[in-house]
């Protein structure tokens, strides 16, 4: 068996799309059982008004980007924009940016 | 049968031939496998995010009106209530209580909310798992928090959050109405924003123009643009993500380009000497086809499989220090794998194609040449 390095070749390959699908089997399965967790995610949105995810809490804009003041584009003072390292992951929301005529 | 006998000979050479260069085509190996998977990454994880917000915010209220005051957000006056209520089209208008409270003994931003249900609860909150994580408290553990004139006031956890709720509201703490006012001296008939109900979802933005006319120290803030703001932030053109998508794409530029437009000494050789011996041109091009696909084959599927599981097994283990940015509380959330054939197929023809159409032409040229000059070099 496997003699041939073609051989040795093909096996890695097909090894490793058989492991690509078992994780996209993971991916769907995982869709599956999260859907509980989903609406529960729906209801708690729904529960408290809330309008953002919670992925950043350093900076009010980060914490709810879509709430973000279109009014001071410094937020706090000039430079400010870069003083927490998430504000570089976040770009202004697209109202702001067609307000502004950024976009 | 022939041919495949003939390809898998061919196959066998180009191996060989990889084998013989080892350590080079290793770093070559290794350095594609990180390309894919820093690529695969961010596709994975960015994805995933989009399409959960777009899932769970479609939740979220259909307007938010805030009152803007000397160009900051202010206070809403309830009486701002009735005057919206009277606009036709509008179903419903309440007033939200939310804030942020920053804890100094931990260094951790809180977000405080008034819901309908706790209004009455006095004395009591119920917080998000991030909140009981970094204040390090149970159901039923006493929390003392500073007031706006300096006095320190208890409240009992009557509640913790599901770590399930972990990406919606990680540092939530549900508060009663009369506490929250006491706690940040906020005057009676204020809020902090307004949220309305529109009966019919197509005059959303008919209704929004009217508040602003009605009421033009307010900005509405539509759910749609909401919902829009989410695809903005991890679109592939934003913030960080552009830099590293145009790191990798550059390096994979370079490294291609090198692969184009230079053959070693020895690779120049080889091919002379195979022609030489009788290879057809078509045969020397199909075995340098091949050595592409070896290399360019082995890293994608190698990068791909890698970041599925940094994304959704290692929680982005890698991408941590950045996303965690100055946050002391961070929501520890395992993200819903939203993957599909599309992604894969996208990320498929960006990496393994142009490598392997790049190690065409620098072939396809060498092999043209008379193996007599070649071989005299």
């Amino acid at each position: 068996m496997l003699k041939r390095k073609s051989d040795v070749f093909l096996f890695y390959i097909l090894a490793n799309i058989f492991i690509l699908a078992i994780l996209l089997g993971h991916a769907f399965f995982e869709r599956k059982r999260s859907q509980p967790f989903l609406m529960q995610r729906i209801s708690m949105i729904l529960h408290y008004q809330l309008t953002d995810l919670c992925l950043f809490t350093d900076a009010r804009y980060t914490r709810h980007p879509s709430m973000a003041d279109m009014n001071t584009a410094f937020q706090d003072h000039p430079f400010s924009f870069e003083h927490f390292p998430s504000g570089s992951l976040v770009t202004p929301p697209v109202h702001i940016r067609n307000n502004h005529g950024l976009d | 049968m022939a041919w495949i006998e003939k390809q898998r000979n061919i196959l066998d050479f180009a191996l060989s031939s990889l084998v013989r260069r080892w350590g080079k085509n290793l770093a070559l190996v290794m350095v594609y496998t990180v390309i894919v998977f820093v690529l695969a990454s961010i596709l994975f994880m960015t994805h995933s995010i989009k399409r959960e917000a777009s899932l769970i915010l479609r939740g979220s209220p259909e307007i938010v009106v805030q009152r803007i005051l000397a160009g900051r957000h202010d206070l809403t006056p309830g009486r701002y209530i009735e005057k919206l209520a009277k606009i036709p089209g509008v179903r419903e208008v309440k007033g939200r209580l939310w804030g942020y409270y920053y804890e100094p003994s931990t260094g951790a931003n809180y977000t405080m909310i008034v819901t309908d249900e706790h209004r009455e609860n006095v004395g009591t909150i119920a917080i998000g798992a991030g909140v009981a994580r970094s204040s390090d408290v149970r159901e039923g553990d006493m929390i003392p928090f500073r007031s706006s004139d300096g006095s320190y006031v208890s409240f009992e956890v009557t509640g913790v959050l599901t770590p399930e709720s972990e990406l919606v509201a990680s540092d939530v703490i549900e508060v009663s109405e009369r506490d929250f006012r006491s706690l940040f001296a906020m005057p009676e008939g204020y809020f902090t924003d307004l949220t309305l109900k529109v009966r019919n979802r197509k005059e959303v933005v008919v209704v929004a123009d009217k508040i602003r006319r009605l009421l033009p120290d307010t900005r509405p803030i539509l759910r749609d643009e909401i919902l829009r703001t989410y695809d903005a932030i991890f679109d592939w053109r934003s913030g960080l993500l552009i830099v590293v998508f145009t790191g990798a794409i550059l390096a994979f530029s370079i490294f291609s380009w090198d692969k184009a437009t230079s053959l070693s000494f020895e690779e120049k050789k080889e091919m002379g000497v195979l022609k030489a011996v009788g290879w057809e041109t078509s045969e020397v091009i199909a075995m340098k086809s091949w050595e592409g696909i070896v290399v360019s084959l082995t890293s994608f599927l190698l990068g791909v499989i890698l970041a599925y599981m940094h994304v959704f097994f290692g929680s982005s283990i890698l991408f941590m220090p950045v996303l965690k940015g100055w946050s002391v509380l961070y929501p520890h959330f395992k993200l819903v794998p939203y993957v599909d054939p599309y992604q894969l197929a996208a990320l498929f023809f960006l990496t393994v194609v142009p490598y392997t159409a790049a190690t065409i032409i620098p072939s396809w040229r060498a092999a043209i040449i008379d193996p007599d000059s070649v071989m005299r070099l």
